[in-house]
């Protein structure tokens, strides 16, 4: 199981984070400090996991930006680095080729992206489309909210009663 | 979309997220988070904001928690929006309670109302973020809330809402099993959804419950396989596809559960042999994801019933791995090789120089994988290299929590394979120095344990010489500075006890160390009880002995400064070790008996002394003693008719408390106290291990005295290494040994023909290895780690051309009056000498078996194919045995390589046999008296040297 999704930039700022186990604030901020330390200092040539406490931490650069996943010491880690690798791409396609200011400004909908790959600290899709699908039609009420902000919620709300 | 604004947001939030970008320190953006949350707590209580912004608000909400600063002030504002009708508001309050709150926060249940809602809602979109929220959000106490909506939602017509909801009630089973199991019939069916998504969520909770109960679902086996047949064979839509694999992560993760139904059934195994072959065999091997299904194969392969032809496809695999430039693919290979272990131990060999390049990786990460691998497969033939790297690497890292896991690992070998006292009360020692805070105690009171009973055997000697050696090292240590608590108390105890019982060293030598100790570590209230408790002893063996005692004046005073202690413990200690130097020796001797550590206390639980005073007393008219039970139980009536009263009367309101449960109010009838024996149960050694652990005393001279004995008992006892098997202890047959060996070989050699050996071109060293890596290499792989006797290590040379050329070279007979004899290449069937009997069958006494109890299997083996060896040169086996111990003494001795040793548990095992051969001549340098010569041919025997048949030169000097 994933505990936890974190997105640290190179110099150690957050850009996203996700728990999926019960972490207190005060851990949170413990977490995030002794990872970075680990995981920022690593060279470019060594493997991409860090056994930390009794949790295994994968990792991987894209860019500027780490995108770091907690998991269980039986878990397999290659899967775990090409779960990272399908979050990004579908991120990629998301955006348009992402970069990082991209997850900067937009994080909440990155975590909506998230949310659809991973549910409970686990994989819950793996098809880039259906996930895809998914979020564009959440957008697209979006937009439709932008349109008509006051009639869309009466349909809405008429729908849901 | 462009990279900034785009969605709505205002441009106050697009500059904050720039200025905090911008900061060039963590002060400062502190300072601008402060102001933010500020602002937003203000904006917030505001109540007539518009809700737009308020979702803005909370989006920047988000992003400050995110920065870890508290804005716990704002949940209740995000709690409140998810009551919102709008979807896009709901959407945003949902992602801000899930990201802010556990599911054990007080505010969670003012969701609970709006999600049971969102659940029954048309817009599955709403039912999507409501099971987000489900999810993350609902805690054991709420789930009966919306458990049935989630279950109905699982016929939802929507497959987006259908994997949800099986993924929440996969999380309740993992909250609370009880509430979902009359569920998982569920989970069955939905494995069969349509859609593809669907099925692959509903592995995820598959997998859970395979874990804790595997048999009710061994009927699952033949529709997974199938499922795991289409997946493989491209049949799912191509949008599952991942870097042309088709759908790897269900693959994946069908392959776990396969593994673990298939662990320990044939039957369930042989159905997925295909399947498992055939992923192998279409694994792009160039893709990482190929390598994680690969890697995910070989878990399984490790996991399931073995095949010879998975395991091999399973071992070409892991060479692969470890043969890559990719840090990730050694690690998975070393994580994989670990795996593979415990089926065939050889194929640990046949990578050793990939495991030591790894070991000797700058990258911790790879470091500690191989550590975690070397702890797997250390046998006592290697457990000195072994455990001494990792104690080097213990001392070298920073890191408590891995330190301290390693630290009871080294504690853990060596408990279990130590091959001499001094090696064991010196590994202890250094575990002790530089982890000894982080060392288990109970792993502490073991070793003192160890120390006082020796090793459950009826060997004196050896016990005592374990006690001297311990004492004599801790003489040496105590005086260093800054020792952990624990390792001294280790020391004073050891002291106390055994100090003076080798009589080497005088009482006063002793109790002044101990006050110096107690000195020194004034601070630590333990070590300085221990300090006095030993003090104690000392002198009290001292009077039993008759001798004058004559208090040093620093213990003297050491027991003034105690008896005015604040701790009222070191003040009866004091006191106690005072009055116990006043008494004369009779006293003395059955106050303190000298060694009776490990005497069991008697204790008179009837107090029978008493039953004469108590006689007497009831004789003069006192009343008896009522067990305790019989009185609860008058107690308890009365009781009842007290309680009676008000129930007749409950037509009212009443306010008392409610009544105790029922079982109380039954009178028990009494039980007498005749419980069992009198004797306080003396906490048994429930230390496993310690059966395990044996001394091998290499050096010892009397071995006639109990060498038959000192061997590990390994009968009934589970091997640690390969299968399960259990050895036998046959009574020796000596006619019966090659009958027997024939047919084991014809076991071992249709194993071996089974067995191709496509790997072989792996197992070449490159030339170019440096000799210290080979050495280590040898040391931890089956050969000597002294220099001195080390052969030039080439060991793992080319077996399949190295055995030809072996067997036409060691044709000689041995001689055993010659000093210097001739190596001893056993025959060819020797190499099934999987069996034991014949140890024992040795009438002589064989220096050998004294390390017996430190022998696994190989050693076993060795010492048998020594005997065998020279029984097939010497068909006189009367001739063989008197010519045996002359051969030893001469200091030269052939001995079969460790791999002969492996055999036995592969050959029982069946099929699962690595190349075997290596067998052939040895040198031993020549020890400059008996004992030094039989200590070693001891020790290279426990080795299990593999010889090298690379090595002409060798040959030449053996045979002249």
């Amino acid at each position: 199981m994933i505990h936890f999704v974190l997105l640290i930039s190179r110099q150690g700022k957050v850009r996203l984070t996700k728990w999926y186990s019960p972490y207190s604030q005060k851990e949170r901020s413990k977490v995030i400090r002794e990872l970075s330390g680990l995981v920022l200092t690593r060279g470019p040539k060594l493997c991409n996991f860090v056994e930390w406490r009794e949790f295994k931490v994968v990792y991987k650069r894209y860019a500027s930006l780490y995108f770091c996943m907690c998991i269980d010491q039986d878990d397999n880690e290659l899967e775990i680095l090409e779960i990272i690798h399908h979050f990004v791409e579908i991120l990629d396609r998301y955006f348009g080729s992402v970069c990082e200011l991209d997850l900067i400004f937009n994080f909440h909908k990155a975590y909506y992206i998230l949310d659809e790959i991973l549910i409970a600290g686990e994989l819950q899709e793996s098809s880039k489309k259906t996930v895809a699908r998914l979020i564009a039609a959440q957008d697209s009420l979006v937009e439709a909210a932008k349109e008509q902000a006051s009639s869309i919620s009466n349909i809405i709300a008429q729908a849901t009663k | 979309m462009g990279s900034q604004g785009g969605f709505g947001q205002s441009k106050e939030f697009l500059d904050l997220v720039k200025s905090i970008g911008e900061s060039r320190s963590k002060s400062e953006e502190d300072r601008i988070v402060l102001s933010e949350i500020e602002t937003l707590r203000r904006r917030l209580s505001d109540p007539d904001v518009p809700k737009r912004k308020i979702k803005e608000y909370i989006v920047r909400l988000v992003y400050v928690e995110m920065l870890g600063h508290d804005a716990s002030f704002g949940h209740i504002y995000a709690v409140k929006m998810t009551h919102d009708d709008n979807l896009l508001s709901k959407r945003t309050g949902y992602l801000a309670v899930t990201l802010f709150l556990n599911e054990d926060h007080d505010l969670i249940i003012l969701i609970v109302n709006t999600i049971q809602k969102d659940l029954r809602s048309d817009n599955y979109l709403v039912v999507c973020v409501a099971l987000n929220a489900v999810c993350r959000l609902i805690n054991e106490e709420t789930i009966p809330a919306v458990l049935p909506q989630v279950v109905e939602l699982l016929g939802h017509p929507k497959e987006a809402v259908r994997k949800k909801a099986i993924m929440a009630l996969h999380r309740f089973y993992q909250k609370s099993p009880s509430t979902v199991s009359h569920l998982v019939s569920n989970f069955r069916k939905k494995l069969c959804d349509n859609d593809p998504g669907v099925m692959g969520a509903t592995l995820c909770p598959l997998f859970d419950l395979v874990t804790t109960d595997v048999n009710s679902y061994k009927d699952l086996v033949i529709s997974f396989v199938s499922i795991l047949k289409q997946v493989a064979e491209h049949r799912l839509p191509k949008t599952y596809d991942y870097h042309q694999m088709p759908a790897p992560f269900i693959q994946i993760k069908l392959l776990k559960i396969l593994a673990l139904l298939g662990s320990g059934d044939k039957q369930a195994s042989e159905k997925m042999y295909t399947v498992v072959g055939d992923i192998f065999r279409k694994c792009d091997t160039t893709s990482n994801i190929g390598n994680a299904v690969l890697y995910e194969c070989i878990c399984c392969v490790s996991c399931i019933y073995p095949n010879t032809k998975l395991l091999e496809a399973a071992a070409e695999s892991i060479a692969k791995f470890l043969k890559s430039d990719s840090h990730n693919l050694k690690y998975m290979g070393i994580d994989a090789l670990g795996r593979l272990i415990k089926i065939n131990l050889d194929i640990a060999e046949q990578h050793q120089l990939a495991v030591i390049d790894c070991l000797e990786d700058p990258d911790d990460t790879l470091k500690r994988k191989t550590f975690e691998l070397l702890y797997k497969m250390t046998k006592s033939s290697n457990v000195e290299v072994i455990v001494d790297r990792m104690i080097d690497y213990m001392i070298s890292i920073n890191d408590n929590h891995y330190k301290t896991e390693i630290a009871s690992r080294c504690v853990e070998l060596a408990e279990q394979f130590a091959p001499s006292n001094q090696w064991f009360i010196q590994t202890m020692n250094r575990v002790f120095e530089h982890a000894g805070d982080l060392v288990n105690i109970k792993v502490v009171h073991n070793l003192m344990r160890l120390i006082a009973e020796g090793f459950g055997e009826d060997d004196e000697t050896a016990d005592s010489q374990l006690r001297s050696s311990a004492v004599e090292s801790y003489l040496r240590i105590m005086s260093d500075p800054k020792l952990p608590s624990v390792f001294l108390q280790v020391i004073c105890w050891v002291l106390g006890e055994y100090g003076t019982a080798d009589g080497k060293y005088s009482t006063s030598y002793i109790s002044g160390k101990l006050c110096d100790v107690a000195e020194a570590y004034s601070s630590d209230e333990t070590v300085k009880e221990y300090a006095i408790t030993a003090l104690m002893k000392l002198h009290a063996f001292e009077m039993a002995a008759g001798r004058k005692i004559d208090m040093l004046p620093e213990c003297q005073s050491l027991i003034e400064e105690l008896s005015a202690s604040h701790s009222t413990e070191l003040q009866q200690r004091a006191y106690e070790l005072q009055s116990l130097v006043s008494l004369d020796r009779r006293a003395v001797e059955s106050v303190m008996p000298s060694d009776a550590s490990c005497e069991d206390i008697e204790v008179d639980k009837e107090l029978s002394f008493l039953d004469k005073h108590i006689q007497e007393a009831i004789e003069r008219g006192a009343q008896p003693y009522i067990p305790e039970s019989e009185r609860s139980g008058s107690l308890n009536i009365s009781n009842l008719s007290i309680r009676d009263q008000p129930e007749v009367s409950t037509q009212g309101l009443r306010f008392e408390a409610y009544e105790l449960p029922k079982p109380v109010m039954q009178p028990k009838p009494s039980i007498p106290q005749a419980s069992s024996t009198e004797l306080v149960p003396v906490p048994e050694s429930s230390y496993s291990r310690e059966s395990t652990y044996a001394v091998p005393v290499p050096t010892v001279s009397s071995s006639a005295s109990g060498s038959t004995e000192l061997k590990l008992r390994l009968d009934g006892v589970q091997k640690k290494w390969g299968r399960p098997v259990y050895v036998s202890s046959s009574t020796p047959d000596v006619p019966s040994q090659n009958s027997e060996n024939g047919v084991s070989r014809n076991d071992v050699s249709s194993i071996l023909t089974s067995r191709p050996q496509p790997s072989l071109d792996y197992r070449k060293p490159p030339v170019e290895i440096s000799s210290e890596k080979q050495r280590l290499a040898a040391s931890l792989f089956g050969a000597s780690s002294k220099t001195e006797q080390r052969t030039t290590s080439t060991h793992k040379a080319v077996k399949s051309t190295g055995q030809a050329a072996e067997k036409t070279q060691v044709a000689k007979p041995i001689d055993p009056s010659t000093p210097k004899a001739a190596p001893v290449q056993p025959p060819p069937d020797l190499l099934d000498l999987g069996d034991p009997i014949t140890t024992s069958s040795a009438p002589e006494v064989d220096p050998f078996k004294q390390l017996d109890g430190l022998l696994d299997q190989s050693e076993h083996a060795s010492v048998l194919s020594h005997t065998v060896d020279s029984s097939a040169k010497l068909p006189d086996i009367m001739s063989l045995y008197s010519g045996m111990p002359s051969g030893q003494t001469s200091g030269t001795v052939g001995s079969i390589s460790v791999n002969g040793g492996h055999l036995i548990s592969p050959s029982e095992v069946g099929g699962t046999l690595a190349p075997v051969g290596t067998s052939g001549p040895v040198q031993f340098s020549k020890g400059p008296n008996l004992k030094d010569a039989l200590s070693k041919d001891a020790r290279l025997s426990q080795m299990g040297v593999t010889p090298m048949s690379q090595n002409p030169n060798l040959f030449k000097d053996l045979l002249g």
